[in-house]
C-alpha cells in the first residue's frame, strides 16, 4: 500500500495556516461531549491534556508514574529550539526547517518540518506566560546557547535542567485543569491494550499498578504520548519504565510502526562502568559548546590525560568537521566516537571512551562561569564516576538515546487506525533519522500545544460522541487478553528473571543492531531474538499475583514487547539498504567513512503492518518528496 | 564488599510492617544503590520470594520517583542527592544499612518502600501555576525578568517533588515545597497576578492535606537532593502576610 501522508498542497510558507482553516471545529457546547483519552504526561501528552481540557473537551489522562511530573521529558538537559533569532545572527523558520531535514538526513517530510519550525516560537512564548525560569541576560532579555547540527544560536535553556523546566510549565496547566475539572488524571496506571471498534480507535485497556485491576477506559479518540523505545538495548538513557508497549499493542491492533531502525545513539554519555550497570547517563550535548572532543594519536596511549601533551592529541570533530567542528550533529559524533575506540585508541576501561575537555574554554572563560553553565552536569559526573571534570576531562561513549521511528502518523498526527493519534517521540514524524539536539523538547510541545488541539477537532467533528459503552464486545475481548497475558506471565515460573531477558536483548541489539549494522549482523538478529523470546515464554520466573502492585510483572510485560519490536527493528535496518542519519549499515559508506544515502530507492518512511508474532511483518511506503529544500549528500565539513 | 540489609516490609497500607534482614553480596563500589537493590531482587525472585518494591524511575536524580530513608536521612544523607545517584562507595564492607519509606502522616505506604504522594499534587493543584491559556500570550521578552529574579526563580524551581524534606521534617511539614513553587511564580512578572491568591490557596491546602507546620528545624533543607534554600520559606512567610493585608 502506498501511505499518503495527507500534507496540504501548495506553498509551503502557508500550508499550515491554510490547513487550521480548513479543518473541521467543535462547537465550544459541545465539546465537553467528547471524551479524549491521552496516555502519557510528558511534554507532548502533559501539553496536550493541559489544551485540551481548557478547550473544554472530557479529557482522561494516563501515566504510570505516581505523579504526571516524573515523564522522562523531565530529564532533558540541554534546551529547546526556537526560530526567534534573538541573537541577530541569521535565523528563520525557513533555517530552522532547513537545518532539521538535512540534520535528518532528508528522511522526513517536509510540511511536518515547517509546521514545527513556524510554532517553534509560540512555545517560548508560552513556557514564558507559564513562569519557566529560562536562562536571561543581564538586560532581562531572553538567553540563548548552541546546539549541535546549527551554525546560528537558537537554543533556549534553564541551566542543564531545560526539560525538567518545561515539564514542570506542561504539568502546572495540566494540574491547574485537573483541578477544573476538565482532566481526570490517573496515575500509576498503565496502558496495555488499544480498543478497537469497526476499525477506529475507542478505548484502552490498563492496568491499575497499585490494585491489579485490569479495566477499559472508553472514549472518542486516543492520544498516545508514550515515548520512545530505545530500552530495547537494555543500556541506554532513558528511565527504567520507557517501553515500547503502548505503542506495540497498538501496532498489533492494526497501527503502522514506520522507520524502527531510525535510533539515535547520543554522543556524549558517561560510559559503562561493569556489568551491574541499569542505565547510561547522558551529558548535555551543550557540553560540546565549551568543551572539545578528543583521543590519544597513538594506540593503546596509557597516560593519565594531563600528561598527553598537545601534539599527541587528535581533536577528531575539529579535524574530520571543521566548520561544525565539536557541535556536529549526533549521529556523527557518535560514529567517530567509535571509529576512534575501534581504533584502539579510545580511553578508560576497555577503552570504550574518549575525553571530553574543558580546559581550554576555563583558562579562556574561568572556572566559575563553566560552573555557572553547567555545573548540575559535572556534579552528576563526579557521582557517577568519582571524577572531577574541572580536574581532569570527562570520559565519554556514545548510548542509546532517543528514537526517531514511531508509530506512522499523518499530517495531523492521526495514525492508520482513524481516532488514535500519537504525539512526540512516540511518533515518527519529524526527526528523519537522526534527531538534532534541542528538538525534542520542541516537538513534544508543538504537537501537544499547537496541533493536536486544531487537528482531533477535525476528527471529532465527523463522529458523534460516546457511541462505544464500556460494556461492548471489544471492551470485554480485551480485558480478557491483557488478563490472560498476565496469568500466562504468573504462571511460567521458570528460572530466569526479568532482567537477565532484557539484558541478554540488550546485548543481541547493541551488538548486531547498534551504532553500525551489516547485513550480517542483522540477520544474526533477526535469528537470536525469536530464540530468546521463545526461552522467555518458557523460562520466565514472575513472583507475585496479578492482583496486587507487582513491579516484576509490569518489567516483564514490557520485556516480552521489546522481544517482539526488536526483531522488527532488526527486519527495517536489514531492509533499509542505505545509510541514513543514526541508520548506519557499513556496506553503504563513502571513501571516507560518510554515510551512504540512497536517494533513488529509499526515499520513503517504511511502514510496517502487524501480521502475528511470528509471521512476516508488511512494508508500506509513503514516498518522500522534498520541493523545497535540495536532496543533498549532508556534509558538516 | 558485602552488605547487611535491614529493609522495612510491608505488604499493603493496612498490613503490619517490619524490618527484614537480607544480604548484599559482592558489591561493586561502583554500583549506584538501586542497582545493589536489584542484585537483591533478582536472588529473590530467583529464590521464589517477593522482591522488595521500591520506585524509581529516571535513575539520574530528576524525576523525583526514589524515596527511601537510608540509615534514618532521606535519601542517604550524602549533599544534594537522590538515592538513586548515592553509589556504593561511600558504604563499607559489613556495614548494616537500614532502609525505610518515607514516613510521613500525609503519605501513607502502599508496599515496602512505595509511599503515595499524592498529597502533593493537591498542594500543586490549589494553585502553583499561573492561569494562562495555551495561546494569545506575549512576546517572551515583552516583559523584562532581571537576571537575578530569573536565579532566584530558577533556584526554587529546580525542585524534583520527591518529598525527603516533607519526609526529613520532625513536623512532616510541606513547607519547603510548597514555598519553592510560591517563591518561583511569585518572583517572575507572570505569576505576580496571582501571587496573593496562590499564596493563601497552597498553603490552605497543605493545612488541609495532612502536612504538619514548619518550626524552623531546616531538616528539610539538609535533606533536600537539589539543595533548595530555607530562605523560600521565608518568601512564603512574606508572600503570606502580604496577602493578609491586601
Amino acid at each position: 500500500m502506498i501511505l499518503d501522508g495527507k500534507c496540504p498542497k501548495g506553498p509551503i510558507q502557508t500550508s499550515w495556516d491554510r490547513h487550521r482553516f480548513d479543518m473541521k471545529l467543535v462547537n465550544p457546547a459541545n465539546k465537553r461531549k467528547y471524551k479524549i483519552l491521552v496516555v502519557g504526561t510528558g511534554l507532548a501528552g502533559g501539553a496536550a491534556a493541559a489544551s485540551l481540557g481548557e478547550l473544554g473537551y472530557n479529557v482522561e489522562a494516563f501515566c504510570y508514574q505516581d505523579s504526571a511530573r516524573r515523564a522522562h521529558s523531565i530529564a532533558a538537559q540541554g534546551g529547546i529550539n526556537a526560530a526567534k533569532n534573538y541573537p541577530n545572527d541569521g535565523d528563520s523558520i525557513y533555517r530552522l526547517f532547513y537545518d532539521t531535514i538535512k540534520g535528518g538526513d532528508f528522511r522526513a517530510r517536509e510540511a511536518d518540518v515547517w509546521r514545527l519550525a513556524q510554532v517553534s516560537n509560540d512555545i517560548i512564548d508560552q513556557c514564558v506566560a507559564q513562569g519557566v525560569p529560562f536562562a536571561r541576560d543581564y538586560a532581562g532579555y531572553l538567553d540563548n546557547r548552541s546546539f549541535g547540527g546549527a551554525q546560528v544560536s537558537r537554543t533556549f535553556f534553564a541551566r542543564g535542567q531545560t526539560g525538567q523546566q518545561l515539564l514542570l510549565g506542561a504539568y502546572s496547566a495540566l494540574s491547574r485543569q485537573v483541578q477544573a475539572g476538565s482532566v481526570k488524571l490517573f496515575a500509576r496506571t498503565e496502558m496495555l491494550d488499544v480498543v478497537v471498534v469497526d476499525g477506529e480507535a475507542k478505548g484502552i485497556t490498563v492496568r491499575d499498578l497499585v490494585t491489579g485491576e485490569i479495566r477499559t477506559h472508553v472514549g472518542d479518540a486516543v492520544v498516545l504520548a508514550t515515548g520512545g523505545y530505545v530500552n530495547v538495548f537494555y543500556l541506554s538513557t532513558n528511565a527504567m519504565g520507557c517501553s515500547v508497549t503502548a505503542n506495540w499493542r497498538a501496532h498489533k491492533k492494526g497501527a503502522f510502526f514506520a522507520n524502527p531502525c531510525y535510533t539515535q545513539i547520543h554522543p556524549t554519555c558517561i560510559p559503562q562502568s561493569g556489568e551491574h550497570q541499569s542505565k547510561l547517563t547522558l551529558m548535555s550535548e551543550s557540553l560540546r559548546n565549551d568543551g572539545r572532543c578528543w583521543a590519544p594519536k597513538k594506540q593503546g596511549d596509557n597516560r593519565p590525560a594531563n600528561e598527553i601533551p598537545e601534539e599527541d592529541r587528535d581533536y577528531y570533530l575539529e579535524r574530520k568537521y571543521p566548520s561544525f567542528g565539536n557541535l556536529a550533529p549526533r549521529d556523527i559524533a557518535s560514529r567517530a566516537a567509535k571509529e576512534q575506540c575501534d581504533d584502539k585508541r579510545g580511553v578508560g576501561p576497555g577503552g570504550r571512551g574518549v575525553y571530553l575537555d574543558f580546559a581550554d574554554s576555563i583558562k579562556r572563560l574561568s572556572e566559575d562561569t563553566i560552573r555557572e553553565r553547567y555545573g548540575n552536569l559535572f556534579e552528576m559526573y563526579e557521582k557517577i564516576t568519582d571524577e572531577n571534570a574541572y580536574k581532569v576531562p570527562m570520559r565519554i561513549y556514545p548510548a542509546p538515546h532517543y528514537s526517531m521511528g514511531g508509530l506512522w502518523v499523518d499530517y495531523n498526527c492521526e495514525s492508520n487506525l482513524p481516532g488514535l493519534f500519537v504525539l512526540g517521540e512516540a511518533n515518527f514524524s519529524v526527526h528523519g533519522a537522526n534527531r538534532l539536539g534541542a528538538s525534542a523538547l520542541m516537538q513534544g510541545l508543538a504537537d501537544g500545544y499547537y496541533v493536536i488541539p486544531y487537528t482531533i477537532a477535525n476528527y471529532l467533528a465527523k463522529i458523534k460522541p460516546g457511541t462505544v459503552k464500556a460494556d461492548h464486545p471489544e471492551c470485554k475481548k480485551s480485558i480478557e487478553d491483557v488478563n490472560g497475558l498476565t496469568k500466562k506471565m504468573l504462571g511460567i515460573n521458570g528460572k530466569k528473571t526479568v532482567s537477565e531477558f532484557h539484558r541478554e536483548l540488550g546485548k543481541i541489539m547493541w551488538n548486531n543492531v547498534g551504532m553500525a549494522r551489516s547485513e550480517e549482523s542483522l540477520k544474526e538478529a533477526i535469528k537470536q531474538i525469536p530464540v530468546l523470546r521463545e526461552e522467555f515464554w518458557k523460562n520466565v520466573k514472575v513472583t507475585g499475583t496479578g492482583a496486587q502492585l507487582n513491579q516484576e510483572l509490569e518489567n516483564a510485560g514490557r520485556v516480552a514487547d521489546f522481544l517482539e519490536f526488536g526483531e522488527l527493528l532488526a527486519k527495517d535496518a536489514l531492509h533499509r539498504k542505505e545509510s541514513c542519519g543514526g541508520h548506519f549499515r557499513t556496506e553503504y559508506q563513502m571513501p571516507d567513512g560518510e554515510a551512504m544515502r540512497d536517494d533513488e530507492n529509499f526515499c520513503y518512511a517504511a511502514a510496517w503492518e502487524f501480521k502475528g508474532v511470528n509471521a512476516e511483518p508488511e512494508l508500506h511506503k509513503e514516498p518522500l518528496t522534498f520541493d523545497n529544500v535540495h536532496l543533498a549528500v549532508r556534509s558538516y565539513k | 564488599m558485602n552488605l547487611i540489609l535491614h529493609v522495612w516490609r510491608q505488604a499493603g497500607p493496612k498490613a503490619p510492617g517490619k524490618l527484614e534482614q537480607y544480604e548484599a553480596k559482592n558489591v561493586s563500589p561502583d554500583q549506584s544503590f538501586l542497582e545493589m537493590l536489584d542484585d537483591v531482587n533478582d536472588r529473590l525472585i530467583r529464590d521464589g520470594k517477593d522482591p522488595i518494591s521500591f520506585d524509581h524511575d529516571c535513575r539520574e536524580g530528576i524525576c523525583g520517583m526514589c524515596s527511601q530513608v537510608i540509615n534514618g536521612v532521606p535519601h542517604g544523607g550524602q549533599e544534594r542527592t537522590t538515592v538513586c545517584q548515592l553509589h556504593m562507595r561511600s558504604f563499607k564492607d559489613g556495614d548494616n544499612i537500614y532502609i525505610e519509606p518515607w514516613r510521613a502522616l500525609a503519605f501513607p505506604i502502599i508496599r515496602d518502600l512505595i509511599v503515595d504522594r499524592e498529597a502533593m499534587e493537591k498542594i500543586i493543584r490549589a494553585g502553583g501555576y499561573t492561569s494562562c491559556h495555551t495561546g494569545g500570550v506575549a512576546d517572551g521578552n515583552a516583559v523584562l525578568i532581571p537576571k537575578p529574579d530569573a536565579d532566584y526563580a530558577m533556584d526554587a524551581a529546580e525542585c524534583i517533588g520527591c518529598g525527603a524534606c516533607i519526609a526529613a521534617c520532625p513536623n512532616g511539614s510541606a513547607m519547603l515545597f510548597t514555598s519553592a513553587k510560591v517563591a518561583q511564580l511569585a518572583t517572575l512578572p507572570q505569576g505576580k497576578a496571582e501571587a496573593a491568591e496562590r499564596v493563601c490557596n497552597m498553603t490552605e491546602a497543605m493545612q488541609a492535606n495532612g502536612f504538619g507546620n514548619c518550626s524552623n528545624h531546616y531538616e528539610c533543607q539538609a535533606a533536600c537532593p537539589k539543595g533548595i534554600n530555607v530562605k523560600f520559606i521565608a518568601k512564603l512567610n512574606r508572600e503570606y502576610q502580604k496577602a493578609l493585608f491586601k
